[in-house]
């Protein structure tokens, strides 16, 4: 079959000779897949950041697709189900997942106890390959898998499997109470989303930053927020203090993660020489932009080592962080509901349609931020059809 | 485009998930008291483990189900078992990891020359949209290559 696969730090390619992926165990599911996405977290993997990707690996953790083969345990699902498939892995049986925990699985990943299973990304997360293929195994089949609603565009779909609900989670994770103040850092698709979001739990302002002016007014006219480029201004925490009479936001957001932009020091220590778990600026700026006994809410991924996070004024400020990876299938009834009645309409984030077959064009355009790309979404050839 | 004050009220679903009670500040965790027994939960059926799998030591096995994609191969699975040999916290597990990933590129190249693949490296990296797209970027970081490389060059055979 034809997948995508990793090749080193900035090296992908279309494998046409991936052997088909097989039903391995009980409540294992095939899927035909029809849509998957490039995310920016596949963007780490691409640029060499997350340890243990190993070469030969598919990535792709965003995908939607038909149900092709289900195992003898599967009972929920039957083959011709068109599905929703959750970035995360969950058994649905472990204690994390009774706490409805299903990013933290702790029956989906034995490399490491820190995160659970995912989808295409890298042996750190499980080691399954991902949806940018023709086919995918999908584990616990009955458990994270939904299927899509009548009616409901494939293109909305897709966004389901990972940037609505983190979006969502980013905002939800910050508490917002009505009529508080929310900046955002990062105005990619889940940056966008959270800022749209934050609107849903009442937010009185929000704000967005960003190093991209084609992003910027994306957001700001997607999301109706105030957005600014950091590049142009001298400090955002500062411009941050100005802008709510010296006390800082409520809400912080960091949507960025490992690869951020605007400081030298992260930029050659995280990004560069990998000493730490990536360039930590979007944090570092989120921490001191909150206002004392405000909330940071993380949804950037960061690697697994040490970090130069200013955690003495995180203590200081009495603020509380928290983050993780969203619980999809927690959240999946609310985002269909809000997608179904018009609330929020994901699809208007996809501005590249790509064959499979130019996956690796399709990378360079995500990650170099060319074509004014805000989210590319690839397509099998049995798709298009 | 300029920013403008957002009056939020025209704004469709505003405030439609808003609840006093999330408030992260006084955190409610949803826990019952199986949450205290431990690791003793009704494990799902265990994927047979018919090709090597490395497991965490913070953790006694492998989970119920795992990924199948690329196991350990060479020197850089060599690299790979050694770093599984310490805890998540540790710098001697990841930084080997990073390692392992480098070399595991040089085994993926070897391993293309020996099927007889000679790999397609201006494809790969996408070169072709970089051109359609951004020619100029393209060309500075070719000329920037050439410039190391020759500096590189010329160093060496000076020594």
């Amino acid at each position: 079959m034809l997948a995508m696969t990793y090749r080193g730090p900035q090296r992908v390619r279309l494998d046409r000779n991936k052997p088909m992926p097989e039903i391995l165990h009980p409540q294992d599911a095939i899927v035909r897949v029809t849509r998957s996405c490039i995310c920016g977290s596949d963007l780490h993997l691409y640029n060499g950041n997350v340890p243990d990707t190993r070469v030969g690996e598919t990535f792709g953790h965003e995908f939607i697709g038909v149900v092709e083969e289900i195992g003898s345990d599967v009972h929920k699902l039957k083959v011709g189900d068109q599905v929703i498939v959750p970035f995360n892995i969950a058994c649905g049986k472990c204690t994390f997942c009774k706490q409805e925990l299903y990013g933290n699985c702790h029956e989906a990943n034995p490399q490491a106890t820190a995160v659970g299973g995912i989808f295409g990304y890298s042996h750190i997360a499980g080691g399954y390959n991902g949806g940018q293929a023709e086919y995918v195994r999908v584990p616990y089949a009955d458990v994270g898998p939904t299927v899509i609603p009548a009616g409901m565009d494939p293109d909305d779909a897709v966004l389901l499997t990972d940037v609505v609900p983190t979006g969502y989670q980013a905002a939800e994770m910050g508490g917002i109470q009505k009529g508080d103040t929310v900046v955002v850092f990062g105005a990619g698709p889940v940056g966008i989303m959270a800022a749209r979001c934050a609107w849903l739990f009442g937010a009185g302002r929000v704000i967005v930053f960003d190093k991209e002016e084609y992003r910027l007014e994306f957001v700001r006219n997607y999301a109706q927020c105030e957005a600014y480029n950091f590049m142009s201004i001298e400090d955002p925490v500062v411009f941050v203090k100005r802008t709510t009479d010296s006390l800082g936001a409520d809400v912080v957001i960091d949507a960025v993660g490992a690869e951020a932009a605007g400081s030298a020091l992260q930029t050659f220590t995280g990004r560069k020489t990998l000493m730490q778990a990536g360039s930590a600026t979007a944090l570092q700026w989120a921490i001191n932009s909150a206002k004392k006994g405000g909330v940071v809410s993380v949804v950037g991924v960061y690697g697994p080592t040490a970090n130069l996070v200013p955690i003495g004024n995180a203590l200081n400020k009495g603020l509380t962080i928290r983050g993780n990876q969203a619980s999809v299938k927690r959240l999946l009834p609310k985002m269909i509901e809000h997608v179904q009645n018009g609330i929020i309409k994901p699809k208007s984030l996809i501005t590249h349609r790509v064959p499979l077959e130019e996956v690796a064009d399709a990378y360079r355009i995500f990650s170099d931020k060319l074509d004014n790309c805000i989210k590319p979404v690839l397509i099998p050839p049995s798709a298009r059809i | 485009m300029e920013n403008r004050p957002v009056d939020y009220n025209t704004i469709n679903g505003w405030g439609i998930d808003a609840d006093p009670k999330n408030d992260p500040t006084y955190p409610m965790r949803k826990r019952s008291n199986e949450n205290h027994e431990g690791y003793n939960w009704d494990r799902p059926p265990l994927q047979p483990v018919n090709i090597e799998v490395l497991h965490s030591i913070e953790r006694p096995n492998v989970t119920a189900v795992f990924g199948t994609s690329a196991p350990p191969r060479g020197l850089s699975g060599m690299i790979r078992r050694y770093a599984f040999k310490y805890g998540e916290g540790s710098f001697a597990h990841w930084l080997p990891l990073v390692l392992a990933d480098r070399v595991d590129v040089v085994e993926g190249i070897i391993e293309d020359l020996k099927s007889g693949h000679i790999p397609n490296i201006f494809a790969e990296r996408g070169m072709k949209a970089q051109w359609k797209y951004d020619r100029m970027g393209l060309l500075q970081s070719v000329a920037v290559a050439a410039v190391i490389t020759t500096a590189a060059v010329a160093w060496f055979r000076r020594k």
